[in-house]
């Protein structure tokens, strides 16, 4: 047991730097940028006319049908063969951005679809434009119902960061892997690493829970949806 | 005329809602729409501030005047420029939820007319006390009884301070016993002159504001007069039978028990 505990330590702030400067600030970004992508292609699939609209259905289609360990090698490996060469840290962000993408903006549709009609009349009716009802009406009610939901495509995502090994980002898997190789302790490491990444999707259920509680914070839905 | 409205045509595919309506309203006068469920009273009053965006015809509004043409688009900002002449109360109260009470009635002072926060924070409580909920200001509207969150909606729609108040069914989603604190506002913001149009098959309401009664069915105008005259001398029989169905269902609720 001393030895799982030594190896542990030993290991721990490799593993640590590894989370705090490739894990945290891909999952970050790319759920950022992700959430962007999704907001514009639920906004374009909701209002935007046909063309446009089945763009969006096409990019989801491809991005949900398809494993995202394979969309990771063609934007690294696969696309070098076109000329586009790309680092490993940026190809990993476009790979988790264009997932995170096409999973929000399904999850964005629905919640600003379930904002009832009224409320935009309203909105409009005090002499609001769209993108004010929008902003200021639709968002806000469409954000507390969409926090659940985005949760789970962000912790999620926290987990499969660790698919960016597989295309040489140094993050805190392939700091396990890079430890396992030397100490030949695969069951020690890779344990440490899932306990890392259980402690970070623990963080952020909490954070959910709270941010649930703080957007509930108005109480129930006011008109009878007749 | 405050209001004008000529020849409106308003189709949903082949289904026509109103077939050439033309109505006006003077300055400081009441107007009720009246006319049994799926008349076009909704629609007409919905043309006013264009939420629905007639057929063909032309909507004036304080000397502003927007022409439709079936397959001609108006842009958006035109819309919006004659919408902001009016205010308008729904039948379920659509309050922001998200909001508190005054930021309900600030909202359309802050976002739209770029009002500082503070000076839209005391017309919106000049307006609050005026329905009688300055002291709810600050509670969510979810808190609110029914008749208190319609008061805090006409409030709301009063703030930017619009030429005309529409009012769509302002009381048939309240018990009666609540709806005459809506009527009472009502009342008053008419004495006051505050021009208004109103669709309600609420005769109370009708018949202690409104000063003047157009009957609608099936998309046209049956007949419009002063309310004196369209309740206690209809000329047309369709008007006749319609004021009876509506007395009779006020009579069978108010005798209606607990």
């Amino acid at each position: 047991m001393s030895h799982w505990l030594t190896l542990m330590l030993e290991s721990l702030p490799s593993l640590l730097w590894a989370g705090l400067i490739f894990t945290i600030p891909l999952t970050l970004l790319s759920f950022l940028l992700g959430l962007t992508v999704g907001l514009i292609a639920a906004i374009i699939r909701l209002f935007a006319p046909g063309p446009f609209a089945a763009i969006i259905k096409f990019y989801v289609w491809i991005i949900r049908g398809t494993p995202l360990l394979v969309q990771l090698f063609l934007i690294f490996y696969g696309l070098p063969s076109v000329g586009i060469v790309l680092d490993a840290f940026t190809a990993a962000l476009i790979g988790f951005t264009l997932n995170i993408g096409a999973y929000t903006s399904e999850i964005l549709r629905a919640v600003i679809s379930s904002v009832s009609k009224g409320q935009w009349e309203a909105a409009y009716s005090i002499g609001m434009s769209w993108s004010q009802a929008m902003r200021r009406t639709i968002l806000p009610q469409a954000a507390r119902v969409a926090v659940p939901p985005l949760s789970n495509t962000f912790i999620s995502l926290v987990k499969d960061t660790s698919l960016a090994a597989a295309i040489t980002v140094p993050e805190l898997f392939q700091a396990a892997q890079r430890i396992v190789a030397t100490t030949y302790e695969p069951l020690i490491l890779y344990v440490e690493a899932a306990l890392i990444y259980l402690v970070m999707s623990s963080v952020l259920s909490s954070l959910q829970g709270r941010l649930e509680t703080r957007l509930n914070r108005y109480g129930g839905f006011l008109e009878a949806r007749s | 005329m405050m209001i004008e409205l000529k020849n409106i045509v308003k189709r949903f595919g082949d289904l026509t809602v109103l077939n050439d309506v033309s109505l006006s309203v003077a300055e400081g006068a009441v107007m009720a729409l009246v006319g049994p469920s799926g008349g076009g009273k909704s629609t007409l009053l919905r043309c006013i501030n264009l939420l629905e965006i007639p057929t063909s015809g032309s909507v004036g509004i304080a000397g502003d005047r927007l022409e439709f043409h079936s397959g001609a688009r108006v842009s958006a900002k035109q819309v919006q420029l004659l919408r902001r002449h009016t205010g308008m109360v729904f039948q379920n109260f659509q309050l922001f939820p998200h909001r508190t009470v005054v930021e309900n009635v600030t909202e359309g002072l802050t976002t739209v007319l770029r009002w500082p926060k503070d000076r839209a924070r005391e017309r919106a409580m000049a307006l609050l006390e005026k329905v009688g909920l300055a002291h709810k200001a600050d509670v969510w509207p979810s808190t609110l009884s029914g008749g208190q969150q319609q008061r805090v909606a006409i409030a709301r729609a009063l703030a930017p301070s619009p030429k005309v108040l529409l009012c769509d069914e302002p009381t048939s989603a309240l018990d009666p016993e609540l709806s005459g604190e809506v009527v009472d506002v009502l009342a008053q913001l008419a004495r006051e002159g505050t021009t208004m149009v109103m669709a309600t098959h609420d005769l109370r309401l009708a018949s202690k504001i409104a000063n003047e009664v157009t009957v609608l069915d099936a998309g046209v105008i049956v007949e419009t007069g002063t309310s004196r005259e369209i309740f206690t001398q209809p000329k047309r029989e369709r008007t006749k039978r319609f004021i009876a169905t509506l007395t009779h269902e006020e009579a069978n609720t108010q005798g209606e028990g607990i």
